[in-house]
């Protein structure tokens, strides 16, 4: 298995919304390099013909009726709000789609 | 009555019942001895006392009025920092929710609070559940009353060590690889790992989704199965809670008898890294189990030893999915809003600074193992590293009833000792992860001081899925015999504080 | 930039296309959570824990939702997974509050299905559906600043999460190919087509006005002859059926411009414009975008039960264009005439109608006459026009029972459209009944008899024809509000 380079650390801190500083980039990518190191040992079992599990538990086909269940006031809804307005919760200019 | 606070909750409840205690007065006991010793330990970032006082006060009133009380009803308990209390602040030890107050109960506090248990207040953690140590909370290190230098495990640190330091009689913490049961070894109290999906994770705020699992963490064996009792059962607000009863624990814990069962050996977890103090002890509770009428055997499963390995995957994975929702939008920390800057840079501008360096580790580490290209051979593979396990624990099972190993490869370490080496921090979940992987249930409880520091070690047991009732029978017998033995419980040979 | 022709185009290129079609399902709660999803109720008043993506919160699957999912699975032709998943798209957007949307991925719940619609000129076109698949939806946001209401240059925005976690069915096409010049008319009759199910199904009302409906229009342009697909744009939230055919010739155009001059089409997202029927580039689909899906672990599978398909599939409503055979036919249609109705969108208004007791030729009188005409003339559906099939009956019943006549009742109708009432009311208020009192009636035939000898004579005579001129004269003295047929046979009679 491949180490992880800084860039690609770089990369996927800009894929979770991390501002990482720098140093934390260096000191990151050397750590995660060692970790992933590790853990790769689990792709011996890549190729083998076992079923993954996602879930520990058999269960399926839990639904619920389809009705209303009381909601929050909205304000309780915006009681954690960094800001609010009319409402509604207030955030900072937001790029890209319409 | 200054010895209020050594009562067992078993104890406490009969004693409130009889009347010969007022749930006031236990309350207050407690809140006393919180304030006397918490600056030292850390146990809790939040102590509410006039919710506990109020809690107390309707049990009194309840008990005035000749109304029947639930087997708890009174009994103080500290509750960890990742579950939702609505109006009580609910942080997780991280900075990212310092001050959020959550507007609704997780399940399990609605529970607590109908069964009336008196909730203490929330204790100190690793920050959203992610550590051993409890050196990762974003609000300083909880301390290990055994020794204030060391670790009191984690993430459950905090529930752990009010337990051990007498702050409370029952704790709840959370287990999604080791975290209730790790604590317990090393703070030499009781926890347990109930089946994963019999303890609703409805407002317990999420690390990794299908490991995480709520569960009673107590000084006594029968203590932990009347905390299991109340909070475990089927919760429609989950769906992935078991819809089946709950196996009758209290009973089990009350049985003390194991002649004709069955346990297992798990060979894997010994050897290299594991402290001879511990496999000591181990050894003599393998003993201890012969002279109590069982039958000791050696089991293999050798897919436990990828388990370490699968887990720092999976975790991490499911760990940087729910953690997204941290992004200064809607509650929680913003930081860098000025008015000039977008939200996606508001977005990671307080990620940065809300977050510790083990949850950004985590984070980016599952990012990586989701990423399109490494899904099959990291991710992929973890899952089918699952099936390993789980098959391994069937085989196992189809021998014999229980499984035992070490809780912990070592006792408590110094504060700060493995701060910034991750792989050895993680190695201290050796042994109880296979359990968070596979989902069966699991328990830690005291059985000794290692020799060369004189700090407690945990015996593990661990049993097939639904059949909790198996930890219990097992723990009470080997509790009972070691009280027996000891002339007292370990934590009478705790330092005080 | 000036666009080649669409001539021009299709002469050099072959269009392929996809259309993704977001129905959001109007079940009474959300997707995951209890949350009622009516419509218009004040901002972030129909919220919870779950969707607003609150620490701790967990979803459960709403059964209506799955029912739904399968249903229209069903009616498209698709296959129902015997088990399947939900997945995490994980992404960063203010409007999810979880920051990923609960979806499937490479499990849908329905898959490998078609959907036949039919042209104008009635030739029947196979559209192959690729999957059905379910989610939720996102909350809305209000861009404050700037330009009005637009993301670019707001200085700031509100969010509601009123809309996050409605359940949504997306519906993906396989690459429809070998459209040739009529790709538009295509796409268009395909979303037509799949509104008129979604509301057979009973499971949305479908409305695209209202974003209860949603078509993204992915398009590619290759060189005539060749097989190989060319670079597709994804022009988003195109939401009328108008717009689904406007969006597509414009991009056929502009790919062609692009192509011909030699450039390269770059794989984005496309947003359209109402009023010049253009698109203009959105976001650019780099390799950095990885929704890095994963099974939701918070939800176990769905694995619906044989039987239950079944016995889903055997309460199917009449589909579509079954109904319309057998309306034609009831109706006694020809091809032609049923061709128009079904360009008119006159079917349902039409059969609500007889529903409602008229007779078939009179509500389709109506519909395709007088009203089709109103809403022609104002650019509205004749559906919305503000009249309802029960009241176009009512004065067909008016009618029947001669209580008006044809006149009277497109002054009716005229009345009701202008919101006086319901037919009864405008016949009184505007005093429009038939004069069919005999005696009045009478005296008017009398006088008109005794104002006019010499015709009268005529009639006498056996001269018959010549009663028009004292119909014309009774109608005049009782304004038209006397039934013309009657008026005739009273003069005759007097006169035998
Ligand atoms: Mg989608
Ligand atoms: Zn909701």
């Amino acid at each position: 298995m491949p180490g992880i380079t800084r860039e690609e650390v770089a990369h996927l801190a800009r894929l979770s919304r991390l501002e990482l500083q720098a140093e934390e980039l260096d000191h990151f990518a050397e750590q995660l390099d060692v970790i992933i190191g590790a853990v790769a040992r689990v792709s011996e079992v890549a190729g083998q013909d076992v079923p993954p599990t996602s879930h520990p538990l058999p269960l399926s086909n839990v639904m619920r009726a389809d009705e209303v269940r009381q909601s929050l006031t909205p304000e309780q809804a915006l009681s954690g709000a960094p800001a609010s307005e009319d409402q509604r919760f207030r955030v900072p200019q937001i790029l890209g789609e319409d | 009555m200054t010895d209020l606070i050594k009562y067992t909750a078993a104890e406490t409840a009969s004693a409130i019942a009889k009347g010969e205690v007022s749930a006031v007065e236990v309350a207050q006991a407690h809140l006393d001895r919180i304030n006397a010793v918490d600056k030292k330990v850390n146990a809790f970032l939040h102590v509410d006392s006039e919710g506990a006082l109020a809690a107390a006060r309707k049990v009194d009133d309840k008990r005035a009025k000749g109304e029947q009380l639930s087997p708890l009803a009174g009994v103080p308990l500290a509750l960890k920092d990742v579950f939702t209390t609505k109006g009580i602040p609910t942080t997780c030890g991280s900075k990212m929710l310092e001050g959020w107050i959550p507007p609704y109960d997780a399940t399990l506090t609605r529970r607590l609070k109908d069964a009336d248990v008196v909730i203490l207040g929330k204790t100190n953690m690793d920050e959203f559940a992610m550590g051993s140590s409890t050196e990762n909370s974003a609000y300083g290190p909880t301390g290990n009353p055994w020794d204030l230098t060391r670790i009191p495990g984690g993430s459950g640190g905090g529930s752990a060590a009010a337990l051990a330091a007498f702050e409370a009689p029952l704790a709840i913490g959370t287990d999604t690889g080791g975290s209730i049961r790790q604590p317990g070894a090393v703070t030499g109290t009781v926890g347990v790992k109930p089946t994963y999906g019999s303890v609703s994770r409805y407002g317990l705020v999420a690390f990794s989704s299908s490991l995480d699992q709520g569960g009673p963490c107590a000084r006594t064996v029968l203590d932990a199965a009347l905390l299991h009792e109340a909070i475990a059962g089927h919760d429609p607000l989950d769906s992935t809670s078991i819809d089946a009863p709950v196996p009758a624990v209290v009973e089990a814990a009350k049985m003390r008898d194991i002649r004709g069962m069955r346990i297992g050996i798990v060979k894997e977890f010994a050897g290299e890294g594991y402290q001879a103090g511990v496999m000591q002890r181990f050894n003599e509770s393998v003993e201890l189990l012969r002279e109590l009428g069982a039958e000791v055997v050696e089991v293999s499963c050798p897919s436990f030893t990828l388990a370490l390995p699968a887990y720092y995957l999976i975790a991490p994975s499911e760990c940087s999915s729910n953690l997204a929702r941290f992004d200064a939008m809607r509650y929680g920390l913003r930081v860098g809003d000025d008015g000039t800057r977008s939200a996606e840079q508001v977005t990671a501008l307080t990620r940065e600074a809300g977050f510790g360096d083990e949850v950004k580790r985590r984070i980016i580490l599952g990012t990586y193992a989701l990423s399109s290209g490494y899904y099959d051979a990291y991710y992929g593979s973890a899952q089918k590293v699952r099936t390993l396990i789980s098959r391994d624990f069937d085989a196992a099972f189809a021998g014999v009833d229980v499984l035992i190993s070490p809780t912990t490869p070592t006792t408590a370490f110094p504060i700060g000792e493995r701060a910034d080496d991750p792989m050895a921090m993680y190695l201290a979940d050796l042994c109880t992860i296979p359990s968070n992987l596979a989902g069966n249930a699991a328990m830690s409880l005291p059985c000794g001081l290692a020799p060369e520091d004189n700090l407690p070690v945990g015996l593990q047991i661990i049993a097939p899925a639904m059949a909790d009732d198996r930890l219990y029978r097992v723990g009470g017998a080997v509790e009972a015999a070691l009280n027996d033995k000891w002339g007292h419980t370990l934590l009478e040979e705790a330092p005080a504080l | 930039m000036s666009l080649v022709s669409y001539e021009e185009a299709l002469a050099s290129y072959d269009p392929v296309m996809g259309l993704e079609v977001h129905v959001e399902l109007g079940t009474k709660t959300k997707m995951f959570c209890g949350c009622s999803t009516e419509l218009g109720a004040e901002p972030n008043s129909q919220t919870c824990p779950t969707c607003l993506g609150l620490p701790g919160s967990l979803p459960v699957v709403n059964a209506v939702g799955v029912e739904s999912a399968i249903r229209i699975g069903l009616a498209l032709n698709c296959e129902i997974a015997e088990w399947c998943r939900f997945a995490r798209k994980n992404y960063f957007y203010p409007d999810m509050p979880k920051n990923f949307q609960t979806s499937q991925y490479d499990e849908p719940i329905a898959f490998n299905g078609y959907l036949d619609v039919q042209l104008e000129d009635g030739e029947v076109f196979r559209v192959e559906i690729e999957r059905a698949h379910m989610e939720e939806d996102t909350g809305k946001s209000t861009h404050i600043g700037g330009a009005t209401g637009r993301i670019h240059g707001a200085e700031y925005s509100l969010l509601d999460y009123n809309r996050a976690g409605i359940p949504l069915i997306e519906i993906v096409t396989k690459p429809i190919e070998g459209a040739g010049h009529r790709a538009p008319e295509v796409a268009k009759a395909y979303v037509a087509e799949l509104r008129e199910l979604i509301k057979a199904l009973g499971v949305s009302e479908a409305r695209m006005d209202k974003g209860q409906m949603r078509c993204d229009v992915n398009l590619s342009l290759r060189p005539n002859g060749t097989e190989k697909f060319g670079t597709r744009s994804e022009t988003k939230n195109v939401n009328s059926l108008r717009s689904v055919e406007r969006a597509a010739r414009f991009e056929i155009m502009r790919h062609a411009t692009v192509l011909t001059d030699g450039g390269t089409i770059i794989q984005e997202t496309r947003h359209f414009h109402e009023e010049d029927g253009s698109t203009t580039s959105g976001r650019i689909k780099d390799n950095a975008e990885d929704y890095r899906y994963f099974p939701e672990p918070d939800l176990v599978p769905v694995a619906p039960a044989r039987e239950w398909v079944e016995e889903l599939r055997a309460g199917l409503p009449e589909l579509p264009r079954v109904r319309r055979a057998r309306l034609q036919a009831e109706w006694g249609l020809n091809d032609q005439d049923m061709q128009s109705v079904l360009n008119a969108g006159a079917v349902e208004s039409i059969s609500e109608t007889i529903a409602a007791g008229a007779p078939a030729d009179q509500a389709r009188k109506w519909w395709m006459g007088e009203l089709a005409r109103r809403a022609n003339e104002t650019g509205t559906e004749l559906s919305e026009q503000p009249i309802t099939p029960a009241q176009v009956a009512r004065v067909c019943a008016l009618v029947a029972e001669g209580k008006l006549n044809d006149k009277l009742a497109r002054q009716v109708i005229e009345g009701v459209l202008a919101g006086e009432g319901e037919p009864d009311q405008v016949v009184e208020k505007r005093g429009l009944a038939v004069v069919s009192d005999d005696s009045a009636l009478g005296a008017a035939v009398d006088q008109a008899i005794a104002d006019n000898p010499d015709v009268a004579a005529k009639i006498r005579d056996g001269k018959v024809q010549a009663v028009g001129a004292l119909v014309g004269a009774v109608m005049k003295a009782t304004r038209g509000q006397a039934d013309a047929a009657k008026v005739k046979d009273l003069i005759l009679e007097k006169l035998a």
